[in-house]
């Protein structure tokens, strides 16, 4: 049995104190890094939030801390509230309880069309590119809010850098493409908006293996760009490995939190989701 | 014989621009929320009836025109502030009879204010015929033709070249990842509307010499534009005109060769044959499933 040190079983109580602290050490950062997290106040702090369906609640008393520059993984097995937590956090869904402070602004009643101009872009669950239209007009759209123009041009630039395949498909319709496609033109779509948070909700989803690993290579090559990541998985093991946080959500509540490495050797964690 | 026939072609592209003109309002409004607005045909009439007005208020042709696109599309907002908005998430149906609401709204406003009188304004251009392989046609004809595909091809430029279109063709997607990339779906939606209204009023404004205007003219109009998109393919900007051009022209054949006793009868006997052979009209979004 290998209980991590600073794994904090939270039982929806957790205080941001105790997150900020547990900051990891093996952040593949470095300690100095670690150290400017620590100080500095974390990009996306949840607080106590609320959302339902109708009379339903699907998220209750979530706290939940995002560091600058870090990449934080949520897990939970299915219908526990991982894609209602993102929704709520970029605004399309109403949070009915707490508080969602981005960059130090309160974005609880924030329009989201509002939120994606402070930089929170969001990939949402099943993709969702805009089928008929052209996957160049797909990535201009991402850029949609934005105001310098000339910088898009640049960008896409970079988007076909970054995917070659996009290129090639620039002019066709974004429903054409293959499904691991599609994951890597929701992706750049939401790269288009110059992203300061980006939310991924299961981007392997439905994937050939081989893709899942592009697509998490292309996660990591994010990370390794100083982008700030909340990535939603069911794929808890590939998401864990990568993150400098992890965060457990049951039935709409965190349950468990801490350095993403250990909870990987988390006994609870092990059982429920990694299935050892 | 040949004359003839083109003589009712010519009228029925005239009307049916109208038509098309309608329709296309019905597929921006479609496409931006999924309501058939049947307020629609009061667009129309606004257009022509407000012409109307200015006219005799002694404004000149051009400022007269510009205010009766105005006041429409203000109205259309208006509309969409006032009964879809509040609305929202009450489901499709119940928008949808809103939108007649409106209309019976609208058209009794207009009913108590102008009179249950028809009205008219000279042509643009006078109405001497200009003679087409012995038919005739009115200079008036050319005008609907000739503004109808001006504005067809600035809504093709506006949703193909511009980001503003592009942001609303998105939202008709897939209104949620539109949200998520930034768009405010809300004002999408009023843009539309707005839109749609300016477009049926010139329908209205460039029909009226033609076929004169009443508060009335709105229902068949709007009925007959309806018509058009689900012909052309509800959804489909190309299936809306080329939807309008058909119901007017078969429209006038029928009432050319066989009486004008049918010719309102047409449009919705070839709604049920259109959508009996093509469900989705002819050219309707192959698929609508999103997953
Ligand atoms: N549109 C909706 N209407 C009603 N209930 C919903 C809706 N969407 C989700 N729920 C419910 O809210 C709860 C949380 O759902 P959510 O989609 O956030 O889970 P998830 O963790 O993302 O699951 P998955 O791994 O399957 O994507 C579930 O119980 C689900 O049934
Ligand atoms: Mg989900």
């Amino acid at each position: 049995m290998s209980t991590a040190r600073d794994t904090t079983v939270a039982t929806g109580t957790t205080t941001a104190a105790a997150m900020a602290v547990t900051t990891s050490s093996a952040s593949p950062h470095g300690a100095g890094d670690g150290i400017a997290a620590a100080v500095e106040a974390p990009l996306l702090s949840v607080r106590g939030l609320g959302s339902h369906y109708g009379r339903i609640a699907a998220l209750r008393g979530v706290d939940l801390v995002v560091g600058r520059r870090q990449l934080v993984a949520l897990v939970g097995a299915n219908g526990a509230g991982k894609t209602t937590l993102l929704r709520t956090i970029s605004g399309v869904q109403r949070a009915t309880a707490g508080s969602i402070v981005f960059d130090g602004d309160d974005i609880t009643t924030l329009r989201p069309d509002r939120r994606v101009r402070l930089g929170l872009c969001h990939v949402p669950e099943g993709r969702r590119v805009f089928g008929p239209l052209s996957v160049a007009d797909n990535l201009v759209l991402g850029a949609y809010g934005r105001r310098d123009h000339d910088a898009v041009a640049d960008d896409i630039e970079r988007m076909y850098q970054m995917f070659p395949i996009l290129r090639q498909r620039a002019r066709l319709p974004a429903g054409t493409l293959s499904g691991g496609q599609q994951q890597m033109l929701a992706i750049a779509r939401a790269l288009m908006g110059r992203p300061r948070l980006l939310l991924l909700d299961e981007p392997s989803m439905g994937l050939a293996p081989r893709l899942v690993e592009e697509v998490f290579a292309a996660i990591v090559a994010l990370r390794a760009q100083a982008m700030t990541i909340l990535l939603v998985e069911q794929n808890a093991h590939a998401a864990l490995a990568i993150a400098d946080r992890g965060y457990v959500i049951e039935t709409g509540e965190i349950v468990l939190s801490g350095n993403g490495k250990e909870l990987l050797y988390n006994e609870r964690v092990r059982e429920a989701y990694l299935g050892l | 014989m040949l004359a003839q026939l083109l003589q009712f072609v010519f009228s029925g592209l005239t009307v049916g621009a109208t038509y098309a003109l309608a329709a296309l309002g019905f597929t921006l409004i479609y496409n931006a929320s999924h309501v058939i607005n049947f307020a629609q045909g009061e667009f129309i009439m606004l257009g022509g009836i407000l012409t109307v007005v200015f006219l005799a208020s002694g404004l000149p042709l051009p400022v007269a025109i510009l205010l009766a696109l105005l006041i429409p599309a203000v109205a259309g907002v208006v509309i969409e502030k006032l009964t879809i908005e509040p609305a929202k998430g009450a489901g499709v149906e119940s928008l949808i009879i809103i939108t007649i609401g409106a209309s019976l709204v609208v058209r009794g406003l207009v009913q108590v204010w102008f009179g249950k009188g028809a009205a008219t304004f000279p042509a643009f251009s006078g109405s001497t015929p200009i003679a087409v392989a012995g038919a005739a046609l009115a200079p008036q004809s050319l005008w609907v033709l000739g503004s109808m595909a001006v504005i067809v091809v600035a809504l093709w430029l506006f949703f193909s070249r511009t980001i503003a279109g592009k942001g609303i063709l998105a939202t008709a997607v897939d209104p949620l990842a539109a949200q998520l990339v930034g768009i405010n779906t809300q004002r999408v939606l009023l843009v539309s509307f707005a839109l749609a209204a300016a477009i049926g009023a010139a329908g209205g404004i460039l029909l009226t010499p033609i076929t004169m205007t009443s508060y009335d003219v709105g229902i068949m109009l709007g009925l007959k534009g309806f018509v058009a998109a689900v012909v052309g393919g509800l959804g489909s900007g190309p299936g809306a005109v080329i939807g309008g051009l058909l119901v007017g022209v078969i429209e006038a054949l029928t009432a050319g060769y066989v009486s004008s006793a049918y010719k309102d009868a047409v449009p919705f006997v070839l709604i049920f044959v259109i959508l009996f052979f093509m469900p989705r009209g002819l050219l309707g979004p192959k698929t609508t499933e999103r997953v």
